[in-house]
């Protein structure tokens, strides 16, 4: 089928700092290689060269990369913005709110939509949603609007930018279909943004590599007097239970002393997290190497000999299929979309810090519990693949374009 | 003449219930779930009584009595009996109405339905024993013929249990063992001199076992006459026709509301229509026909899955890692002379503990989510390994009291 997709982004590995890079980036190769046309849109920062882009996707012969100046970048609060827009000189100030950039965003695709020949608008997440729904009022062509996350699972609980949730509701009632990354997702969709729930489609994330080549163990020395490794890869957010990691660091350290608790990461709660460690007595057990990637990344979840993800709500939670195939085994909070996908892996409430002791501790004891998780979730991350969240895709615009 | 051999397993482990880390050393009951879970054993007892014992043997002794020519053969395993003794005497009592017919076989097997015989031939002896003493004690009957946990069978077991004075034993009617021959004759398993083999035939046992229920089998529905016409059909190219199945089948796999028990209750009937059938017990089958050929089987094979082997047992490295430590265990413990800890270990070694570890989620995956009371395969294996840490505690602190 020649279909052409009109995609709204806003980051791409290298130049990610999250799952959202990774997931539209993943998606984007799939399509192309099912003789997809995208032509994806992607804010770019300033400063930053646009060829970039252009040079890394250089293979991909069904993408074409359209570049709008701006400021965006998707996790920054309110705050943070202000504070780069600050850094970056302000040369290219267009508004000083988050949300004037969103607007000025839409501004622009407008332009882009009515210069470009597509057949539907793919948008990613509520900073393009108006983006898209400019797109869509201008083209009149239908609209994916893909969640990838929520206000509901940013908050933890803890309240919501009543702004932010106006746009992704918005977008999601104007949107045509709604590709929800897990039934997690979905549920907060129909549930607190009140969308119909045969409008809303689950396409899970995959991953593209389930068997990474050994690198050589980076953390060796911790590891050569018997002691054990237990991961966290994340930003270190509320959202992403990081207070539950040191809780249960606490407990593990209680019965098995020789264990090193791993932060890969960065975020708001960082500091909170190394003052409750040394509150605990237990910073001496924690390691923060900061933000990695790539073969770093890699070898850090290949030293592991379990990766956790305690997340309060996680949309979907790519790093558990990372570690999986680096071959270390996980243990994923129930209250994520990734756990609906896998099934050779360790699972519990996020706040049941019992029960994750209980299961760490018998991975630690356990050499063989550790290998099978190891060798059948590897099996079984390697039929999660993007190639089947693109089919999804490809099914949702021949539905809307059906209709 | 084509003789149906009817032979029902019945079975109930004591399953582990739930049992963590912080246990360990605090709590030596480790069968006596009483919550509302899948690992309460006594509620389980209660529920496949009421759908599948008591109405099925009320079927069955019905026609016991109507039918003098109908005959079955049932294995009791003793781990199921003592249980019944505990939570349900009275559905022991129509189990003995059954015995008291004269028209019904007990078999012998392991009282713990254990692997035993694969990891201490010692042991396996002790067990076989002390099924026949239960059964004497409970039936005043003494079996004369064997059939082994799961149909496990090789020449080895043969032989084994020829030394053991059987008449004969069972095991699957599997492709690669039957090769161009049918199941529907007596067989000699190779290296024996008198004991004799009955095989599945495998096809119309699950006919009844699985597919009686299936909308979209071409031959649903089942029904008594049509099944007979198939038993007639054996005639002249066989001697028996022999139905294997689980007990559950009737009104547990196969639900009162597919017609399970009516088609039971019509069959004799339809069967005997035809003067050239009748019904045999194991041992009358053994005795009666003459032995068509021998079967050699070197390596063990069972009536499990698709492939017939010990995978379902013994496929992942938790599952080996389980079974070797428990019969790690096996020297100091009977060393105990303590009955609790003995009968523990026992209980440990019923071989559903290991089925609950099974990790083959690709073909007959379904089947065995659905027979296990845990979450998961490691869920099972990390309560299995905590309760035999305890037991390994529990074994140590006798031993030293002792000393």
């Amino acid at each position: 089928m020649n279909l052409s997709v009109l995609m709204f982004g806003w980051e791409f590995p290298p130049y990610n700092s999250g799952g959202l890079g990774t997931a539209c980036e993943g998606l984007t190769r799939a399509l192309s290689d099912k003789e997809v046309k995208t032509i994806f849109v992607l804010p770019k920062k300033v400063g930053v060269n646009a060829d970039f882009v252009d040079f890394r996707f250089a293979n991909l012969q069904n993408v074409k990369f359209e570049a709008v100046p701006g400021l965006l970048y998707p996790y920054v609060t309110a705050e943070g913005y202000l504070k780069a827009l600050a850094e970056s000189g302000g040369n290219d100030i267009y508004g000083l709110s988050l949300l004037e950039e969103v607007r000025l965003y839409a501004l622009r695709a407008k332009a882009i939509a009515k210069r470009e020949k597509f057949d539907v608008i793919h948008a990613h997440d509520w900073l393009t949603y108006p983006a898209g729904m400019m797109a869509q009022e201008v083209s009149d062509k239908p609209m994916v609007a893909h969640v990838h996350a929520t206000e509901f699972d940013r908050g933890g609980g803890n309240g919501i930018n009543s702004d932010v949730y106006k746009i992704e509701k918005e977008g999601m009632e104007r949107a045509d279909k709604i590709a929800a990354v897990s039934q997690w997702t979905k549920n907060i969709v129909t549930y607190q943004y009140g969308i119909p729930a045969n409008k809303v489609h689950v396409v899970h994330n995959g991953i593209d590599v389930a068997y990474k080549p050994r690198f050589p163990d980076r953390l060796a020395k911790l590891k050569a007097d018997g002691n054990k490794i237990i991961l966290f890869v994340g930003r270190i957010t509320l959202q992403k239970g990081p207070d539950y990691f040191v809780k249960v660091a606490k407990r593990v350290l209680e019965y098995s002393p020789k264990t090193y608790f791993v932060m890969v990461g960065s975020g708001d709660m960082e500091g909170q997290v190394m003052q409750t460690a040394a509150y605990l007595g237990i910073s001496d057990r924690f390691i923060f190497p900061g933000f990695l990637r790539g073969r770093e990344l890699d070898q850090m979840y290949q030293s592991a000999d379990l990766y956790i993800l305690p997340s309060v709500s996680e949309p979907f939670g790519i790093t558990p299929l990372e570690s999986i195939a680096n071959g270390t085994p996980v243990l994923v909070s129930k209250q994520s979309g990734v756990s609906e996908v896998l099934s050779h892996a360790l699972k519990a409430d996020f706040w049941d810090i019992d029960e994750m002791t209980n299961q760490i501790l018998a991975v630690l004891n356990h050499p063989t519990l550790q290998e099978t998780l190891s060798q059948y979730g590897q099996l079984e991350v390697g039929r999660i693949t993007w190639s089947e969240a693109a089919n999804k895709c490809l099914t949702l615009y021949q539905q809307i374009l059906r209709a | 003449m084509a003789s149906v051999c009817f032979y029902f397993q019945v079975h109930q482990p004591r399953r582990v219930k739930k049992y963590r880390v912080f246990d360990i050393g605090n709590d030596p009951h480790y069968f006596n779930d009483e919550g509302d879970n899948k690992t309460n054993n006594k509620k389980i007892i209660d529920k496949v009584a009421e759908k599948c014992y008591l109405p099925a043997n009320k079927v069955i002794l019905e026609l016991l009595q109507k039918y003098p020519k109908f005959k079955v053969t049932y294995s009791l395993s003793g781990i199921f009996l003592e249980q019944l003794e505990e939570y349900a005497p009275h559905v022991l009592d129509s189990f003995r109405e059954l015995v008291k017919t004269g028209q019904v076989e007990l078999l012998n097997e392991t009282y713990y339905h254990s692997l035993s015989y694969l990891y201490s031939p010692a042991e396996f002896r002790r067990q076989v024993r002390m099924h026949r003493k239960k059964i004497l004690d409970l039936f005043d009957y003494e079996p004369e013929s064997f059939r082994h946990t799961e149909l496990i069978y090789n020449n080895n077991l043969a032989k084994e249990i020829e030394d053991l004075g059987f008449q004969a034993i069972l095991a699957e009617g599997a492709d690669h063992i039957l090769g161009w021959r049918n199941p529907n004759f007596v067989y000699k398993p190779k290296g024996v001199s008198n004991l004799k083999l009955l095989l599945k035939n495998y096809k119309m046992s699950d006919d009844v076992a699985f597919r009686f229920s299936e909308k979209s089998w071409s031959e649903w529905p089942l029904t008594a006459p049509k099944f007979s016409q198939w038993v007639n059909a054996v005639n002249g190219n066989g001697n028996l026709v022999n139905l294997f199945m689980d007990y559950e089948t009737f009104g547990e796999h196969q639900w009162s509301d597919t017609g399970i028990f009516d088609f039971l209750r019509a069959l004799p009937e339809e069967v005997l229509k035809n003067p050239d059938n009748d019904f045999v017990t194991v041992t009358e089958a053994a005795r009666r026909y003459p032995v068509m050929d021998e079967i050699d089987a070197p390596h063990f094979y069972s009536w499990a899955d698709t492939e017939r082997d010990l995978s379902a047992w013994l496929s992942n490295p938790m599952q080996h890692d389980a079974a070797r430590k428990l019969y790690e265990l096996e020297e100091s413990v009977l060393k105990t002379k303590d009955e609790n800890l003995i009968n523990s270990w026992r209980r440990l070694g019923t071989s559903d503990h290991l089925y609950y570890m099974c990790t083959k989620w690709w073909s007959d995956g379904d089947v065995h989510k659905y027979f296990s009371p845990y979450d998961s395969p490691y869920d099972a294996f990390i309560s299995y390994m905590n309760v035999l840490q305890d037991l390994q505690l529990r074994i140590k602190e006798k031993l030293n009291a002792d000393v």
